[in-house]
């Protein structure tokens, strides 16, 4: 049967063209692949080859014709045996709008779809009985009972297995576990990390240690588009359980490259949950979670804080919800909200704030993404101010997120403009008193509230 | 490393039966009408944003295809329709994820370049140009760690094979003797530069080399020579031997992509290439040389183009995906 041959989109963005040349006559025969005319778009000249076979009964636009919409008609196909009278009736009697597309059901659009309400993680319980022990032990705790519960975990990173841990996280899991579960990588993390994705695809559940973050951005192209991304992508079919960890931020008189945060960078991307613990209790509860959570999950370490001494719970069913916040201190007249090693120093600065009668409440944040922004509000709307604090640097940092929160959903609580306290926005120096200047120290905190305060 | 067959004769190997040329036919057919169909598509404005065809490449996939089991898997890049259909894909799934609607394997959520399928072991389906070659050499590393015999085809072009992630990949799968077929789909042009001007290799066949991994270089426009290169890959995989290297020098006939006026090569380089070279063509001439009836071709492609028809019309009919696909599968609820 003769069939139309319509102006054909070759570009995402194209929706009209010049017709340059016909290749093909009224009366030659074409096969499927044949170029049969010429189209110019404001990019490039194109060819158009033919789909099928037959011969080309007329054509309907004359070469140099210009702004020739998509989908309209430009010749008419003969199939074997048919005479040039069918083109007339094919003409006739096409509706080109028919012809090129078919009605579809297309919901009517709303504007705006709005994210559905999301359930908040359990609170923390309340675990009993605790013993002092390190956030390294804390972490290799973590990573031995998870081991140990499921077949399919493994870890996989330079020096973890026969070195013990270039900062002796993984002290005496390859002797528990044996070098199937605990893998020597060679110095490759982009290979690395893209091949333990991949095995994470299939279900497994790799644990990958970056020596430190930094490395991370050799492999940030997996973490972000093949990790993150992946269980959109197939519509739900494929999820990515793998856990991306490593100290993070500046450690000690190790420079640029090697200090830095990536809080903001990670919690930028849907498809990702990110924690950052402090203290012992949360490296193990933290770390037990994002190993068991069936997502890609960046746990930020910080190299100051392994040797550091906290209470932890013995329970052996301890755990923490990822998405919950942990208020470390209560307070009633500024919110000081922090991550990681800054707990500490918001601590230090609650201190200091309270010799001078200040009562600062000091929330460790523990998730990163997803924010646990009802404790966060809660706590405005009681204190009426509120100043971040990270160590990362501060444009476009986890502080504007958090103060946008609050100037967002209790702006009318609050009596200060939120403030931020945040590493300095350069490359970290190497000379000791430089680096010593470039990193948030409680004063900073303090002097930021004083302000608040005064203003 | 073993010679290269000549562009038209037989390899070596064993014949295929007369039903696995069947096979092997129709699957190659299915392939390019199906590729045939998607770029008409994509000219009445269906299907969006980039496709990129597989036409000219069929023998590849089909005749790796004829040498997997259930439970081997495959990975490769945007050019992935042909990989889908052959690991057993749906077409009318495959095409409705072209046109965006929900009958697509991702629902819509993902298009040409991002699709998956759990149950038929197809991983993906990569817009980054090398990334599939990680994440394959990880398929092969799960195969291990569960002790089966399973294989990962890690599929990608002559362009990837600058990346430097391709190379990593081959140190880890040698260390750790993965069960992995690394196949190159050399089809001479990574976009619009030709590998003469983007490799200081000359024989990517050689790029596994210095990790010791075994190669071949074979003429991918054959299927008798795939088939029989393949098999030996494959085999030497399942045995724990470690990866295999697979050079396929193979041909597109269409631009890269849709909206690839393909200025930088000559008209006549690609009709000499339909014309002398065709993978369906010199199997179809194999097969009547073998007794096998004219009426059999004309059965196969009723057979195809009815298929194919059927996923264009489902294609167009699907619905496009609810408002409230939106928000699901970002994180898998915990």
């Amino acid at each position: 049967m003769a069939s139309l041959i319509l102006m054909p989109a070759l570009s995402p963005t194209m929706t009209e063209g010049t017709l340059a040349r016909w290749l093909k006559a009224a009366g030659e025969a074409v096969s499927a692949g044949d170029v049969i005319a010429e189209i110019e778009t404001d990019k490039a000249t194109m060819e158009v080859e033919a789909v099928d076979e037959g011969v080309i009964g007329k054509t309907l636009v004359a070469e140099g014709t210009q702004n020739i919409a998509v989908n309209t008609p430009i010749a008419v196909l003969l199939a074997e045996g048919e005479d040039a009278a069918a083109a007339d009736t094919v003409t006739r009697s096409a509706d080109p709008a028919a012809s090129a597309s078919v009605a579809i059901e297309t919901p009517t659009d709303p504007g705006i779809v709005e994210a559905p309400e999301v359930a908040q993680a359990e609170n923390d319980r309340d675990w009993g009985e605790t013993s002092e022990i390190t956030v390294r032990q804390a972490l290799r705790d973590a990573m031995a009972d998870e081991l140990r519960r499921d077949e399919d975990v493994f870890l996989i990173g330079e020096e973890v297995a026969q070195y013990q841990g270039a900062y002796k996280v993984s002290q005496g899991l390859l002797d528990e576990f044996g070098e199937k579960r605990v893998i020597d990588t060679p110095i490759t993390e982009h290979g690395f990390t893209g091949m333990a994705v991949g095995a994470a695809l299939t279900g497994l559940k790799p644990i990958v240690e970056f020596m430190t973050m930094n490395f991370s951005l050799q492999a940030v192209d997996h973490i972000i588009n093949s990790a993150a991304k992946t269980l959109y992508m197939s519509g739900g079919q494929m999820g990515c359980p793998i856990v991306f960890r490593g100290p993070n931020g500046a450690a000690a008189r190790v420079g640029a490259q090697h200090s830095q945060c990536f809080a903001s960078w990670f919690a930028h991307i849907p498809g990702l949950k990110v924690v950052a613990p402090w203290s012992s209790a949360d490296a193990k509860g933290l770390l037990r979670a994002a190993i068991r959570d069936p997502n890609p999950v960046i746990v930020l370490e910080n190299e100051i804080l392994y040797g550091q001494k906290f209470p932890c719970p013995v329970d052996e069913d301890f755990i923490l919800p990822i998405g919950r916040a942990k208020i470390e201190r209560e307070g009633t007249d500024v919110t000081l909200v922090a991550f990681s090693i800054m707990v500490g120093v918001a601590l230090e600065a609650a201190a200091i704030l309270a010799e001078e009668g200040i009562s600062a409440e000091v929330i460790n944040l523990r998730s990163i993404r997803p924010l646990d922004t009802e404790t966060i509000v809660r706590s405005v709307k009681k204190t009426n101010r509120i100043v971040s604090v990270e160590e990362g640097w501060p444009v476009a940092g986890i502080g504007a997120e958090i103060c946008t929160v609050a100037v967002e959903q209790a702006f009318d609580w609050l009596d200060a403009p939120p403030a931020r306290v945040c590493g300095l926005d350069l490359p970290m120096p190497y000379a000791a008193n430089l680096e010593k200047l470039a990193l948030p120290k409680p004063e900073w905190v303090v002097d930021a509230v004083r302000k608040q305060l005064r203003d | 490393m073993d010679e290269t067959p000549s562009a038209s004769g037989r390899s070596n190997g064993p014949a295929l039966s007369p039903e696995t040329m069947k096979r092997a036919y129709r699957d190659m057919l299915l392939v390019r009408r199906f590729e045939e169909k998607a770029g008409q598509l994509y000219g009445m404005g269906l299907i969006g944003g980039f496709c990129h065809l597989y036409i000219g490449q069929e023998a590849v996939v089909v005749g790796i295809g004829l040498n997997m089991k259930q439970g081997d898997k495959s990975i490769t890049s945007y050019r992935d329709h042909g990989q889908m259909l052959v690991a057993g894909m749906t077409p009318r799934g495959v095409m409705a994820e072209l046109t965006g609607r929900s009958g697509g394997y991702s629902r819509g959520k993902g298009g040409s370049m991002h699709m998956f399928s759990r149950e038929k072991e197809f991983y993906g389906g990569h817009g980054i140009v090398g990334a599939q070659v990680a994440l394959g050499t990880g398929l092969a590393f799960a195969n291990k760690y569960r002790g089966t015999d399973e294989v990962s085809i890690v599929y990608f072009g002559e362009g990837a094979s600058a990346q430097g992630q391709v190379y990593e990949s081959f140190n880890l799968a040698a260390l750790h003797k993965l069960p992995c077929i690394y196949v190159i789909e050399n089809n001479r042009y990574g976009m619009g530069t030709s590998i003469e001007r983007a490799s200081a290799s000359k024989d990517l066949s050689r790029n596994g080399e210095p990790w010791g991994i075994a190669s071949r270089k074979v003429d991918g426009m054959d299927i008798f020579a795939v088939h029989e290169a393949a098999q030996e890959a494959i085999e030497y995989c399942r045995a724990g031997k470690g990866p295999f290297l697979l050079e396929m020098e193979t041909y597109r006939y269409r631009g890269h992509s849709m909206s690839d006026p393909a200025k930088y090569r000559q008209r006549a380089e690609v009709e000499e290439m339909r014309r002398t070279r065709d993978p369906i063509e010199t199997l179809k001439a194999e097969m009547l040389r073998s007794g096998i009836e004219e009426s059999v071709f004309k059965d196969i492609e009723t057979d195809v183009k009815a298929i194919v028809a059927d996923a264009a019309e489902f294609a167009q009919t699907s619905p496009e995906p609810d408002h409230s696909e939106l928000w699901t599968d970002i994180l898998v609820e915990a």
